[in-house]
């Protein structure tokens, strides 16, 4: 059996983060790992994965894959299980990575295990650690059907370089332009110099605290200098200050970051769901009652517009 | 055109979560229609007020606590309801199997669903109801726009706004920021009591995945927390910054 395979998340060539966490854990498993790559031109990339250990880097390069579009995903990935017989084939739990692992799992009629914060994979066997009911417990499932279908929510493994041997292996191109059945119109980047929310290793999130435009520049500023990603609660979304796809909580972004800044921000239940798995999480709240400060490791009780301005001081000393 | 929206009995959000036997506990738990499916719902009644769609049918698989959320929908506006009894073990795929031996049956040109249940939601459902139907499916939309046998959906994807078309029927996937929904109306809750629900049992499918167990997250340990002059907190917060978590400055 062909080990555990890493489906690599991609556009135009820009790999997402979660695609180098996955290997670097996947080495832990024991088994050959190996990075799955779809896409037009996409070959110059085997060597970033054998850098995070793969053993091999299987590349797909065709026309019909230069964007994601599941139909032809499908079916190129269906003819390759079939073709090496992976153990475990693991996704990004992003929005063509769910859409991808779900579509295939079922034409496979097999299970899947989706936004996994952990997972155990060994001799063909699949367990994964699930956040469920926005993060207030946890679960752990086992994926009977085989090979092993899981996601995995980005930013909870570390990122460890390992020299793989990262063989080219090409596979034969199993998908036409028949399969494809959807039509990619237009892709708008969101136009940030900061980096993307769910792979930031610094989040700055400002809420109904932040009164307005001005308590938000706040937020920035603190991001930019920490060269963070900046966040938001609903409260301050639906004000219109920040974008949605800036809102994190259990209806906007999950991140996973090093540090979480929240200023102004209660806490309430569906925002922790979205924040409460950082390794560090900061507050800066005016209630000391405010539940924020339950799962902070560092809570400040005062006003963000008196502290902020300091703390941007004293960081650049 | 016929709608169909799909729609799962959810814990309200607020929701307490305690185990008991090893599970999840039900006991004083306040249930809800999952917010996205309420956005979905939403959206499918909106297209009948645009005479779009001219019947709106809400379908929900579970224990007869789901009649709930289909008398919730049928409040908001929705036509009629089907309830599929199916055990609570059903994992994705066993309730996608379910979902979509009843989708066929009922034949819509649109299913609506949400892109995850708030829940034990898996982001799975959807899409594999899309794959046994054979339709394609677009995820997290924030707008539908529907005309000459396609849809048109822009949807909120990782590092920008994707536009994608599809022909119908299709199977789309609600993000909350798509629409507000409506509160039902005394009226609308009234003739939900008449409105038609049918009940079915769900087919047999076999379970994927297994539960091995379940638990609570580890208890937080207490952090620091300072009641100080801002500008000693602010001074202490950038030593701790920079001391334990180690932040680089730009
Ligand atoms: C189904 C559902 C889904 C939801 N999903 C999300 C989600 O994904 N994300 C999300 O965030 N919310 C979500 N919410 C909303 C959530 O319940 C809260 O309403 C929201 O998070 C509150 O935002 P907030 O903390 O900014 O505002 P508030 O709760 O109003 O808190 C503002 C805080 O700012 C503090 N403050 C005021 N002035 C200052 C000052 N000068 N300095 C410092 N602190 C100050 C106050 O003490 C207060 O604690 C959801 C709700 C529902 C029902
Ligand atoms: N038991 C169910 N009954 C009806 N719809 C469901 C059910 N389970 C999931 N769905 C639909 O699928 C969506 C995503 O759910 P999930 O894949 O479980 O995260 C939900 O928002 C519903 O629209």
């Amino acid at each position: 059996m062909a080990g555990t395979w890493i489906f690599v998340e991609q556009r135009d060539g820009n790999i997402r983060k979660v695609t180098f966490e996955m290997l670097s854990e996947a080495k832990k498993f024991g088994d050959e790992v190996s990075a799955v790559v779809f896409g037009k031109g996409v070959e110059g990339l085997a060597p970033e994965f054998a850098k995070y250990g793969a053993d091999k880097v299987y590349v797909a390069d065709a026309d019909v894959f230069k964007d994601y579009n599941t139909g032809a995903y499908v079916a190129q990935m269906v003819a390759m299980i079939n073709e090496y017989s992976p153990n475990a084939v693991l996704f990004a739990h992003t929005f063509n990575g769910r859409d991808f692992a779900s579509r295939l799992a079922q034409k496979l009629e097999a299970g899947l295990a989706t936004d996994a914060i952990a997972a155990e994979i060994s001799a063909g066997k699949g367990v994964f650690t699930r956040a469920i009911y926005a993060g207030k417990a946890l679960s752990k499932v086992e994926v009977t059907s085989s090979p092993v279908f899981g996601t995995i929510r980005a930013g909870v493994w570390e990122v460890v370089e390992g020299a793989g041997a990262g063989e080219v292996v090409k596979p034969a191109i199993a998908a036409t332009d028949a399969d494809v059945y959807q039509i990619l119109k237009d892709f708008t980047p969101t136009v940030s110099a900061r980096p993307d929310l769910t792979e930031a290793d610094v989040v700055v999130s400002g809420g109904r605290g932040c009164k307005g435009p001005e308590g938000i520049k706040m937020v920035e500023d603190l991001a930019d200098l920490l060269g963070g990603a900046v966040g938001g609660s609903r409260a301050s979304i639906d004000s219109g200050w920040l974008g949605h796809e800036l809102q994190v909580g259990q209806t906007g972004k999950v991140v996973n970051p090093n540090l979480y800044i929240a200023c102004g921000i209660s806490g309430a239940i569906q925002h922790l769901a979205g924040m409460s798995s950082s390794k560090f999480i900061a507050a800066v709240n005016t209630d000391t009652e405010a539940p924020i400060f339950n799962v902070s490791d560092f809570g400040v009780v005062a006003d963000m517009f008196k502290v902020v301005p300091i703390l941007l001081e004293e960081l650049k000393k | 055109m016929k709608v169909l929206v799909c729609v799962k009995q959810t814990f309200d959000t607020e929701a307490k979560i305690e185990l008991k036997d090893g599970k999840i506990s039900e006991a004083g738990i306040n249930l809800i229609i999952n917010p996205y499916d309420e956005v979905a719902v939403e959206g499918g009644i909106q297209l009948k007020e645009k005479k779009i769609a001219d019947e709106v049918v809400v379908v929900a698989a579970g224990s007869d606590k789901a009649m709930d959320a289909i008398r919730t929908a049928l409040a908001m506006g929705a036509d009629r309801g089907i309830l599929v009894k199916q055990d609570s073990a059903a994992d994705e795929y066993a309730r996608a199997v379910a979902l979509a031996a009843v989708i066929k049956e009922e034949n819509p040109e649109l299913v609506l669903a949400g892109h995850v249940a708030a829940d034990d939601g898996s982001s799975q459902v959807p899409t594999r109801v899309a794959e046994i139907l054979g339709f394609p499916h677009v995820n997290v939309i924030t707008n539908l726009e529907l005309a000459d046998g396609k849809a048109v959906c822009t949807s909120e994807a990782d590092g920008g706004t994707q536009v994608t078309e599809v022909s119908l029927p299709a199977v789309v996937s609600s993000q909350v920021s798509w629409n507000e929904p409506r509160y039902p109306s005394m009226k609308g809750i009234m003739q939900a009591k008449k409105k038609p629900v049918s009940t079915v049992d769900a087919v047999a499918a076999e379970n994927k995945v297994a539960i091995v167990e379940v638990g609570l997250p580890p208890a937080k340990t207490a952090g620091i927390k300072l009641e100080e002059e801002p500008d000693v907190a602010a001074v202490k917060l950038a030593d701790w910054m920079k001391n334990t978590v180690k932040v680089e400055v730009k």
